[in-house]
């Protein structure tokens, strides 16, 4: 492919954000906030992926993916590459990630309340109060954790005292 | 190290080193590079903690008391061993052999592991394993904490992305051990019984050796005794919520960072290893 055909950057980009995340297939690579770079490298597409969790298994499914779409739109040159710097967070879910997430039943991880190792703070509210998370469904705050872990390691399990319901709370890293 | 020819054989930096004295003058014995050597010991260290406890904790997966706690064991198993493929790369990468982090989790033998003695101990009950958890978590934390400052931008990468999720392995684990120590009678018994038992396992993390010393003074990594403070003061506040007693003792086992294990570990590997060793190159 001569570098004048090249489907530009941002081409790629929109191609990328139609990518499901295979865990939560609501939301989109993109809207995951995990693709930190595109861009070309004479004829070659390089793509940056940085991991949720070390350990997500997803990870190796999420390359495929990117690999079969963007191979599905013609590019046949193409190199992922793992970025560790700057770690993902939750912080980096986009805001319509986020309103994807509560109309599909997950409460979308609260901004700021990710464990960072300030733990004196957290260890003395841990014995009391949880954090407050609204219910997806209803919207109460009368909420409670039942778990840290719930359906994937990215999820904490909750459950709403109002409406009854158990829900998955994306938890903040 | 790069420049020896056979790391699967044990002891081989020994014998260079005994060659090397009984025959100086000998051209062609291998000299080990003495600063990457331990670096790579270290990242091995490192790695072989997280791998062993991570192999632990997974053997919980079906058997846990309630269903949320089997989920959450799994996935803290799950953090430790996707950590391993981190530090192990970097190792396989210094080392310089060509070995993967794969090479190195399933080809190495009890003696090559530098893992500490703590990540090896049988799980005992749900209670025994939470305190194992928390003992670790608190030092994996302080450790993290330290390498994310590293002079090396390979290591404070991967401790800061580590060090996320070992936060919350903390909290997880201090919870746990505030609620079962603070809790019943017999839950409160168990959880004593436990800290009693590995307390003399948990010394082994605040000693340091030569290797360690070079990594110090080239700010690769923290000191382990400059770990102590921060991890005594969790250990004070959330052993204290939990009423538990520290016990006096300072003694410590050790050797588990120079590849002298209990008959723990073998146990562990034959199980972790088998597919690799029956049919060497299986993937799926």
């Amino acid at each position: 492919m001569a570098a004048a055909t090249h489907p530009s950057v941002e081409q790629v980009w929109g191609w990328l954000s139609e990518v499901p995340d295979p865990e939560i297939p609501v939301i989109s690579l993109t809207d995951l906030g995990i693709i930190r770079g595109v861009e070309w490298q004479g004829d070659t597409l390089v793509v940056r992926v940085t991991p949720t969790y070390s350990g997500c298994p997803a990870t190796s499914i999420i390359n495929l993916d990117i690999e079969t779409a963007l191979r599905s739109h013609g590019i046949d040159k193409l190199r992922l590459e793992r970025q560790l710097t700057p770690p993902w967070t939750t912080d980096w879910i986009t805001q319509a990630g986020r309103e994807k997430l509560r109309a599909y039943g997950i409460a979308p991880p609260i901004d700021g309340t990710a464990a960072d190792g300030v733990l004196a703070g957290r260890i003395a509210r841990m014995s009391g109060a949880n954090l407050t998370i609204a219910c997806p469904r209803c919207g109460s705050t009368n909420t409670e954790k039942i778990s840290q872990f719930g359906s994937t390691p990215c999820k904490a399990n909750y459950r709403c005292k109002d409406c009854l319901e158990p829900f998955d709370y994306f938890k903040c890293l | 190290m790069p420049s020896l020819p056979d790391m699967t054989t044990p002891q081989v930096a020994e014998l260079a080193r005994h060659q090397a004295e009984a025959h100086p003058a000998h051209p062609t014995v291998p000299q080990p590079d003495e600063g990457q050597e331990a670096f790579f010991e270290t990242l091995l260290r490192i790695g072989d903690s997280a791998l062993v406890l991570g192999h632990r904790v997974s053997e919980w997966c079906g058997h846990s008391p309630a269903l949320e706690e089997d989920i959450a064991l799994a996935n803290v198993a799950l953090d430790l061993i996707g950590q391993t493929q981190l530090w192990l790369g970097l190792a396989g990468e210094v080392e310089g052999q060509g070995r993967s982090a794969d090479d190195l989790a399933y080809l190495r033998d009890a003696w090559d592991f530098r893992n500490l003695l703590i990540c090896e101990r049988p799980n005992g009950d749900f209670g025994h394993t939470l305190m194992r958890q928390f003992l670790f978590d608190a030092w994996h934390h302080e450790l993290l904490k330290g390498l994310a400052a590293s002079s090396d931008p390979r290591v404070a990468e991967i401790a800061a992305k580590a060090g996320k999720e070992v936060a919350y392995h903390l909290e997880r684990s201090s919870d746990l051990v505030v609620r079962l120590g603070d809790g019943t009678e017999e839950s409160h018994r168990r959880m004593q019984q436990a800290l009693d038992a590995l307390w003399p396992y948990a010394g082994e993390m605040f000693l340091g050796d030569d290797k360690d010393a070079q990594m110090a003074a080239r700010g690769i990594a923290p000191d382990p005794a400059s770990l102590r403070a921060g991890w005594d003061a969790t250990l004070r506040h959330v052993l204290g919520e939990a009423t538990l007693q520290i016990p006096a003792s300072d003694f410590a086992h050790k050797g588990g960072k120079q590849g002298i294990h209990t008959e723990h570990l073998g146990y562990i590997l034959a199980e972790m290893q088998f597919l690799q060793r029956a049919y060497p190159g299986a993937s799926w």
